[in-house]
């Protein structure tokens, strides 16, 4: 599988010259294409930081990011907006959709920043909002739409742009478990069959139970990571 | 195009707020159009009234005349140099004066007065004089008569019919003498020109003076009054050296300082309504930034451009305040036009000294556009200048700062 993230040694301090705190401590992480990874730890064990790293939204003190080879700790700021436009979608806690636009505008809104024609745009958003099972609700605004359903559109505008990855910061924390559910749903059906790459933060244990990789950080060090286990059984399988 | 109409649906996300914004942008407007527009009217008013005394609004004399009015420095009047100054597009006519000094006398009583040669239909289409009679009647061109001012008449106890003696020095120093019918009596609000004002027609000052066919000024009337200066150096142009023209401004400066000083005070109350529309702007800018920090954040985060969303700020400062605008503009004209047609009167002892003075005791706006289109656009760039500050913090705006709760 291509490699879609590969981070090395990154570091974020806060306080550097008062009193150091690392939010991210020396952590190395490789996600594959087509991945479904889940980010746990505790609260302030780093999670969101090493989020926005990824995502290009902060830049770490120490060490490389490479999104498809490209080190972004390199880009500018503002090539990194251009870069984040065309390579990563986001999907935040609190859905954070533009609550002037409806549904559909707020999922065209992104291809218009591409300058997508309005051809394809239509047709991608007849296709993003039947995988959302939203079609009836194209039309309403996000005041009119229940959490679920707005997270199931951010999940569709940060999948508009075709971006190399998803991150999705704790997505299921403020919805009920029905929606979670159908959410968690959705992320699963299109991770299977259109191999979108996922990797998001979380508490919830239904979302930890659902991914295919877990890794757990605590003060800003990976602890565990389920796919090196996979790794060394695989290892272990095939020395036997 | 989708710029635009995200502006304009982010605009209406906070109805109320928009709506104040647009209402303080349209009442200072209206206030600041009715100010400008009132104070250009009353100027305007001003002027005409002491152009249409006695200056006109441009004058054309032999070079050094203004500095030494005397006959000495007429000079002789011409159809080639009439049509010279004619062909002027902003030229509606002329009229020709000869001006000087006499003694009159009646009886035992005698007075020093100002003696000027007009055409009496000429000179009414400029300075009205026919409206200033009170007594008697008006001048005909043929007639050996003259028209006394009021004060003068007075002065000499003399009436209509009655028969004044003028004695003077005439041209090149001739000796100048002459008995005159009266005609009429003017009554002017200038008390300088009612003490001491005579005219009779041209040709008969022309042969009291001794000065044949010669004359001391011009006086123009003008069909574009702004277009007073420009037309000025034209004229000169035309004439050349041996002719000064001269704009009532120049004949009298102090009526101009005086409209300056009265213009610096209402620059001050309008300053104070460009603060407040200030502040209005400045204040909805402020809860916006505040009220869409994370939103922006948001926007930044997942690709939008700094430069677009500063377009869209853009866009919507424009709109709220362009909308305040027009719509001040749209009320201000019925408006102004009514306070045109009908002008504001004064009252009291301040009406009776402006009539005193021969000027109309009221006060008229201005119809002119460009006291609309000005304060409009004054407006809409304190807009945008205000707008420097979204942009200022869109520039240093950190999504991951931003994003916080």
């Amino acid at each position: 599988m291509d490699t879609v993230i590969d981070a090395h040694n990154i570091s974020k301090v806060y306080n550097p010259e008062t009193i150091p705190v690392y939010a991210v401590n020396n952590v190395h992480l490789h996600l594959k294409k087509g991945e479904f990874t889940a980010l746990v730890g505790p609260s302030g064990s780093g999670k969101t930081t090493l989020l926005n790293l990824i995502g290009g939204l902060d830049k770490p003190d120490e060490g490389n990011i490479l999104i498809n080879g490209i080190d972004i700790t390199k880009l500018s700021a503002n090539d990194l907006i251009d870069f984040r436009l065309h390579n990563i979608g986001f999907v935040f806690q609190s859905f954070n959709l533009i609550p002037v636009l409806t549904a559909k505008e707020n999922v065209e809104f992104i291809m218009q920043l591409q300058r997508i024609n309005k051809k394809q745009r239509d047709e991608r958003i007849k296709q993003l909002f039947k995988e959302i099972d939203l079609e009836d609700k194209l039309n309403e605004r996000p005041s009119k739409l229940s959490g679920g359903q707005q997270q199931r559109v951010a999940v569709a505008r940060a999948l508009a742009s075709k971006p190399k990855f998803i991150l999705a910061d704790e997505p299921t924390a403020n919805l009920d478990s029905k929606s979670a559910s159908n959410l968690l749903d959705i992320m699963d059906k299109l991770n299977r069959e259109e191999n979108i790459t996922f990797l998001f933060s979380t508490h919830d244990q239904r979302v930890i139970d659902r991914a295919r990789r877990v890794i757990t950080l605590v003060d800003g060090r990976i602890v565990s990571d389920t796919a090196e286990v996979s790794t060394k059984h695989e290892d272990a399988d095939m020395k036997h | 195009m989708w710029m635009i109409q995200m502006a304009w649906k982010n605009m209406w996300r906070n109805r109320s707020r928009t709506i104040i914004t647009m209402s303080a942008i349209f009442f200072a407007v209206i206030l600041s159009i009715l100010a400008s527009s009132l104070q250009d009217g009353i100027f305007k008013n001003l002027v005409k009234n002491v152009v249409s005394f006695y200056t006109g609004y441009v004058q054309v004399h032999k070079q050094g005349y203004w500095n030494e009015q005397i006959l000495d420095n007429s000079f002789q009047s011409s159809v080639y140099s009439e049509k010279k100054i004619l062909v002027n597009k902003y030229v509606a006519g002329l009229t020709a004066r000869l001006e000087s000094f006499a003694l009159a006398s009646s009886g035992e009583i005698t007075k020093g007065c100002l003696v000027v040669g007009i055409d009496p239909e000429k000179e009414n289409i400029i300075t009205l004089l026919k409206d200033k009679v009170v007594k008697g009647s008006y001048l005909k061109d043929n007639d050996r008569a003259v028209l006394l001012s009021e004060g003068l008449a007075e002065r000499l106890k003399l009436g209509v019919n009655d028969t004044l003696i003028l004695i003077g020095q005439g041209y090149h120093g001739a000796t100048a003498a002459g008995k005159y019918l009266i005609k009429g009596i003017l009554k002017f609000g200038s008390p300088d020109l009612n003490e001491k004002a005579l005219f009779m027609p041209l040709p008969i000052a022309q042969d009291f003076y001794g000065a044949y066919g010669r004359v001391t000024s011009y006086v123009l009337a003008l069909n574009n009054s702004g277009e007073m200066q420009s037309t000025a150096t034209d004229v000169g142009k035309a004439l050349g050296s041996s002719f000064e023209v001269m704009t009532w401004e120049q004949m009298i400066p102090d009526i101009k300082q005086h409209i300056e000083s009265d213009s610096n005070s209402m620059k001050n109350i309008q300053g104070i309504l460009y603060m407040l529309i200030c502040f209005g702007i400045f204040g909805t800018l402020l809860m916006m930034m505040v009220e869409r920090k994370f939103e922006m954040g948001m926007l930044v985060a997942i690709g939008m451009k700094k430069k677009w969303l500063i377009i869209l700020l853009l866009f919507e400062s424009v709109f709220t305040v362009l909308a305040g605008c027009i719509f001040g503009i749209i009320v201000c004209i019925p408006l102004v036009y009514y306070l045109n047609r009908n002008p504001l009167k004064m009252g009291g002892e301040t009406s009776k000294a402006y009539e005193e003075f021969g000027f109309e005791p009221i006060f008229p706006t201005s119809i002119d556009a460009a006291n609309f289109i000005n304060q409009g656009l004054i407006v809409l760039v304190i807009g945008l200048l205000l707008s420097l500050y979204p942009i200022y913090k869109i520039l240093r705006l950190d999504p991951v700062k931003a994003m916080k709760r």
